[in-house]
C-alpha cells in the first residue's frame, strides 16, 4: 500500500457567493497518475490551483505526506505546474526557461548545465537550446514547459489540460510521452482535462467531478463499468440511460420488459437508472430480439455504425456492424452482465435519451473527439 | 483617384510643416528680422550656449522632466499593476479618477493645482510654488500617460506566467522583477518617454502652477510676448532635430523587432 | 496619487462659491456670467476648429489607414513629430507666417494682389487651433480605421454593397469611436486655449482660457471669478462631450482608445 502525498480534507472555495468547490476530500498516493475530470466550471482546476498553492481554500485542510500545508506559499511547495497554454517565460530562451527554477534555487552554472541538458533530452528538444519561445511550436512549447517542471525535481507534477491546445494527432503522441515520462520518473502526476478519453488512457485513477463535487473516484475500467450515477454514465463514453425498477435482487425491468441481470442490493421494487452501452446491444430481426424498435437514423462511423433505434418513444444508441437503414424494423438483445443499474441521483432526469440527437450537437459536447 | 489621396496628404503633411521649417530657416538669418531674409549665419547657434536665461531654463525643464517621468514612471506601473489585480468596479473608479487630467482643460488642471499649492502654503508654510510644486503636478499629468501605457501590456501578458514563476520558487516581489517586469518592459520604457516629452512640452500647466520658476516653454513664451530673439528659433531647431533622430531611432529599432518577430 | 487630481478640483469647486472672506456666495457665478460673449465666442471657435479638424482629418486618416501596413507607421511618425515641438514654438511660427508684413502676405502682394489683414482675427485663432490640434483628431480615427477587419468589408462587399454604401454602412459606423474621442480631444483644448488666441488673436480675441488667465495671473486678480469661470468651462465641456457621445453609445470601446 502506498502513502498518501497529497490530502485535500474537506475543501470549500466560493467565488462571489458561487460555490466553486463543495465540502472536496481527496488523497492522491505517491507515484499515482490521477486525473480530474470534468466539464468545464466544475471546480478542477480549482482543486489543482490549491494544490499548487495559488489559491487559499475557504475552510478544509491540504496536506503534503501528512504534514498540513495550508500556509505554505506556492514557491515553497514540492509541487510544479504545467500551464494550460504553458506559460513560458516569453523573454527567455528555451535553456533560460528550463533553468529558470535552477537559477533561483542559486544551483552551481554546471549543475543548472547538467540539469538543463537531460531534461531537454528527456523531451527530445536537445537542439532547440538558444531558440527563442516564439519560434517554437505548440508541441515543442509543451516540450519546454515540461522539461522546466520537471528540472526542479517536483515530488508531485500538475498538468491543468497539458494538451488541450494541440491537434489530434500531437496529443496523442504527447499522451504516450506523458505516460513515459511518467513511469521513468516515478513522479505523481495529477492532471486535469475534460477530455474523457485522455483521462481513461492515461491514469490509474480517475477522479470525475462535477459542480464542486467528486461524482466518482475509480480505475479507468472502473468509471466506464460501473458508473456511480446518471452523470458519469452520460459523461463517459455513450450510454443509453433509461429509467427503469428494480423488482428484486438480479431482476429488473425497463423499456417494458423483465431483464436478469448481475447487480443486487438496491431493494425491491425501487427505481433506478439502468446503463447499457451502445456497443454491448446485439442487433437481430425482431422475431428474434427481446424489444424491438425502428430505426431512425444511421451514422457511418468507420468501424461500425451508429444507429439511433426508438424502443417505445425511447432512443437508444446502438453500435452495429450490419447495415441497417433508416425504417428497418429491428429487434434487441442485451445480455444480464451488460446491463447496469445506477441508483436515482440528481442527475436522473437531466439525462435524456438520444431523441436531440445529431452529429452537430455531438461536436458541441465532445469537441476533442 | 490614387493620385489626389497622395496630393491630400501631401498638402497636409506641407501644412503641418511649413511652420516648423520657416523657424528653421529663419534660425540662421543673420538679421533679428522674422521676415527678411539676410543672409546665412550661425551666430544664433553660438548666442543660444551663451544666453543664461535660455540655458537656466533648459536646465530646469530637464530637471522636472527626468525627476517627474521617473516618479510617474514607478507610481504608474505600481498603479497600474494594482489596477489590473483589482476588482471590476474599483478598476473603473480609479481609471476614471486618474483619467481625469487628460481629459480636463489643461488650464483647469493648471489654476486647480495652483489654488492648491498656494491654499496648503498660505495654511501650513510650505510648498511654496517652485521646483518642488512644479515636479509634483507635473508627476499628476503624466501619470494616466504611464498606466494607459502599462494597462495593455498587462492584459496582453499571460497571467500564468506569474504563476509559473510562484510555481518554480519565486517569491511574488522576485517573480514579478524576474517574469512580470520584461514582460511589460516596452509599456513602461513608452510610459517614460511619453512623461518625458509630455513634461517637456508643458506649458499651461507650469504656467499656472510654478511660480516664478522658468522653463523653457515659459520662457518662450514671456518672448513671444515680447520681441522674439532668434536664439529662440535656434533652440528650436536643435530640439526639432534632436526629437527626430530620436523618433527615427525608436522607429528603426520597432522595425527591426518585427523583422526578427517576423523571421521566427 | 489621486489627492493631486480630486483634491485641487474640488478646491476650484470650493473656490467657485467662496467670497474673499470666506462666505459662501453665488455671486461669482453670477458674475461670470457676465462675459457670456466670450463664452460664446469659445464655444463657437472650438467648434469650428473641430469640425475642420474632422473634415480635414477624416479624410487623412482613412487615407493613412489605407497604404501598405508598413509605411502606415512611418506616416503616424510624421504625424506625430510636429506634435514633439514646443506648440508656442510652432504658434509663433504662424505669426511670423500670417503677420500683415509676414510671409504669407509678401508671398501674396509678390503675386500682385492686395496685402490681406489676417493676423488678430477669428480666422487666424481657427487656423491655429487647427494646426495645432489636427493630429489629436487623425490619430485616434485612424487607429480605429486600421484595426478594422478587412474580411467585414469584403463581407459586405460579399453582400452586394459597393464602395460608397461600404463606407456608408460598415466603415464609418465602425470608425464612429475613434471620431468621438477625436472630437473630444479636440475640442477639449480649443475651447479652453488661452495662448492661440493670445498670440494669433493679439488680445482682441478674448476666449474663457484668457479670462481664467487673466483672474490668476493677470492684473485682475480674483481666483474666486476665475474658480467660477473654470466651473463654467467644465460644465461647457461636460455638455459638449455629453452630445458626442450621443454619436456612439458604446463607451467601452471608447475608453479604449482615450
Amino acid at each position: 500500500m502506498r502513502s498518501s502525498i497529497i490530502k485535500l480534507d474537506k475543501i470549500n472555495v466560493s467565488f462571489d457567493n458561487e460555490l466553486i468547490l463543495n465540502n472536496l476530500s481527496l488523497d492522491i498516493k505517491e507515484g499515482e497518475f490521477v486525473t480530474l475530470l470534468g466539464p468545464s466550471g466544475c471546480g478542477k482546476t480549482t482543486t489543482l490551483r490549491i494544490i499548487a498553492g495559488f489559491l487559499a481554500p475557504d475552510s478544509g485542510n491540504v496536506f503534503f505526506r501528512g504534514k498540513r500545508i495550508n500556509n505554505v506559499p506556492a514557491h515553497k511547495r514540492e509541487v510544479n505546474t504545467i500551464f494550460q497554454k504553458y506559460a513560458l517565460f516569453p523573454h527567455l530562451n528555451v535553456y533560460e526557461n528550463v533553468a529558470f527554477g535552477l537559477r533561483i534555487q542559486k544551483k552551481s552554472e554546471d549543475e543548472i548545465r547538467k540539469k538543463v541538458t537531460e531534461m531537454l533530452k528527456m523531451v527530445n528538444l536537445s537542439g532547440y537550446i538558444d531558440r527563442g519561445i516564439e519560434s517554437l511550436s505548440g508541441g515543442q512549447q509543451q516540450r519546454v514547459a515540461i522539461a522546466r517542471a520537471l528540472a526542479n525535481n517536483p515530488k508531485v507534477l500538475l498538468l491543468d489540460e497539458p494538451l488541450g491546445a494541440l491537434d489530434l494527432k500531437l496529443r496523442k503522441d504527447m499522451q504516450t510521452e506523458l505516460k513515459n515520462i511518467h513511469q521513468r520518473t516515478g513522479i505523481t502526476f495529477i492532471l486535469v482535462t475534460h477530455d474523457q478519453e485522455e483521462a481513461l488512457s492515461m491514469s490509474d485513477t480517475v477522479v470525475v467531478m462535477d459542480k464542486g463535487r467528486i461524482q466518482q473516484i475509480g480505475t479507468p475500467t472502473d468509471i466506464y463499468n460501473e458508473p456511480k450515477n446518471a452523470f458519469v454514465a452520460d459523461f463517459i463514453g455513450e450510454s443509453n440511460i433509461i429509467e427503469g425498477t428494480m423488482i428484486e435482487d438480479y431482476r429488473v425491468k425497463f423499456a417494458g420488459k423483465e431483464f436478469q441481470c448481475i447487480d443486487s442490493g438496491f431493494g425491491s421494487m425501487k427505481p433506478v437508472d439502468v446503463v447499457i452501452r451502445p456497443e454491448d446491444v446485439r442487433v437481430t430481426t425482431p422475431e428474434n430480439g427481446y424489444i424491438s424498435g425502428t430505426v431512425t437514423s444511421v451514422t457511418f462511423k468507420g468501424v461500425h455504425n451508429e444507429i439511433i433505434v426508438d424502443v417505445d418513444g425511447f432512443k437508444w444508441m446502438i453500435q452495429t456492424t450490419a447495415g441497417q437503414e433508416e425504417g428497418d424494423k429491428i429487434g434487441l438483445i442485451i445480455n444480464p452482465d451488460d446491463i447496469h443499474i445506477m441508483k436515482k441521483s440528481v442527475y436522473s432526469s437531466e439525462v435524456g435519451d438520444y431523441s436531440a440527437f445529431s452529429d452537430e450537437f455531438y461536436e458541441e459536447q465532445h469537441p476533442h473527439k | 483617384m490614387k493620385i489626389l489621396n497622395k496630393i491630400y496628404m501631401a498638402l497636409i503633411f506641407i501644412f503641418l510643416y511649413a511652420p516648423i521649417f520657416v523657424l528653421i530657416a529663419f534660425s540662421f538669418n543673420d538679421s533679428k528680422s522674422r521676415v527678411v531674409w539676410s543672409g546665412f549665419t550661425l551666430k544664433w547657434y553660438f548666442k543660444l550656449f551663451e544666453n543664461q536665461e535660455i540655458l537656466s531654463a533648459f536646465y530646469n525643464t530637464m530637471i522636472i522632466a527626468i525627476i517627474s517621468a521617473l516618479i510617474a514612471t514607478v507610481l504608474g506601473t505600481a498603479a497600474a499593476v494594482g489596477i489590473s489585480k483589482s476588482k471590476k468596479w474599483q478598476k473603473k473608479l480609479i481609471m476614471n479618477v486618474t483619467n481625469l487630467p487628460m481629459i480636463n482643460p489643461e488650464i483647469v488642471t493648471g489654476v486647480s493645482l495652483m489654488l492648491l499649492f498656494v491654499f496648503i502654503y498660505n495654511t501650513f508654510g510650505f510648498f511654496k510654488p517652485g521646483l518642488v510644486t512644479l515636479i509634483c503636478a507635473h508627476t499628476t499629468f503624466c501619470l494616466p500617460y504611464v498606466i494607459l501605457s502599462v494597462m495593455p501590456k498587462l492584459r496582453q501578458m499571460d497571467p500564468h506566467i506569474y504563476e509559473a514563476a510562484r510555481d518554480l520558487g519565486c517569491s511574488p516581489l522576485k517573480a514579478f522583477i524576474k517574469v512580470v517586469m520584461p514582460s511589460i518592459l516596452p509599456g513602461i520604457i513608452t510610459g517614460m518617454i511619453m512623461s518625458f516629452t509630455m513634461s517637456i512640452d508643458d506649458f499651461v500647466i507650469s504656467y499656472f502652477a510654478g511660480g516664478m520658476v522658468q522653463t523653457l516653454p515659459i520662457a518662450v513664451y514671456s518672448m513671444t510676448r515680447k520681441i522674439v530673439s532668434p536664439e529662440i528659433n535656434a533652440l528650436s531647431s536643435v530640439m526639432f532635430i534632436v526629437v527626430f533622430m530620436l523618433l527615427i531611432v525608436i522607429n528603426f529599432r520597432q522595425e527591426k523587432d518585427k523583422v526578427r518577430g517576423a523571421k521566427k | 496619487m489621486s489627492f493631486f487630481v480630486t483634491v485641487p478640483l474640488i478646491l476650484v469647486i470650493i473656490f467657485a462659491f467662496t467670497t474673499p472672506d470666506g462666505g459662501f456666495t453665488f455671486d461669482n457665478i453670477i458674475y461670470a456670467t457676465k462675459y457670456s460673449a466670450v463664452f460664446w465666442r469659445s464655444i463657437v471657435l472650438g467648434a469650428v476648429s473641430t469640425l475642420m479638424c474632422l473634415i480635414i482629418g477624416y479624410p487623412m486618416a482613412y487615407f493613412i489607414a489605407k497604404i501598405k501596413a508598413n509605411f502606415q507607421s512611418v506616416f503616424i511618425m510624421l504625424l506625430m513629430i510636429p506634435m514633439w515641438t514646443s506648440f508656442l514654438l510652432r504658434t509663433y511660427a504662424w505669426m511670423t507666417i500670417l503677420e500683415y508684413n509676414g510671409l504669407l502676405n509678401k508671398l501674396i502682394s509678390f503675386l500682385g494682389f492686395e496685402k490681406i489683414n489676417m493676423i488678430n482675427t477669428p480666422g487666424a485663432v481657427v487656423l491655429g487651433m487647427v494646426y495645432n490640434f489636427l493630429p489629436y483628431m487623425i490619430l485616434p480615427i485612424y487607429t480605429v480605421l486600421s484595426k478594422i477587419d478587412t474580411k467585414v468589408i469584403e463581407a459586405a462587399q460579399d453582400l452586394g454593397a459597393n464602395k460608397f454604401t461600404v463606407f456608408k454602412k460598415v466603415i464609418f459606423p465602425l470608425s464612429l469611436a475613434g471620431v468621438v474621442s477625436g472630437i473630444t480631444m479636440v475640442f477639449v483644448p480649443s475651447v479652453s486655449t488661452f495662448v492661440v488666441s493670445k498670440m494669433l488673436g493679439g488680445g482682441a480675441i478674448l476666449m474663457i482660457g484668457d479670462l481664467i488667465e487673466m483672474q490668476f495671473l493677470g492684473n485682475a486678480y480674483n481666483p474666486y471669478l476665475g474658480s467660477a469661470v473654470s466651473l463654467v468651462l467644465m460644465v461647457i465641456i461636460m455638455i459638449g462631450m455629453g452630445i458626442t457621445n450621443k454619436l456612439d453609445d458604446d463607451p467601452n470601446e471608447r475608453n479604449m482608445i482615450v
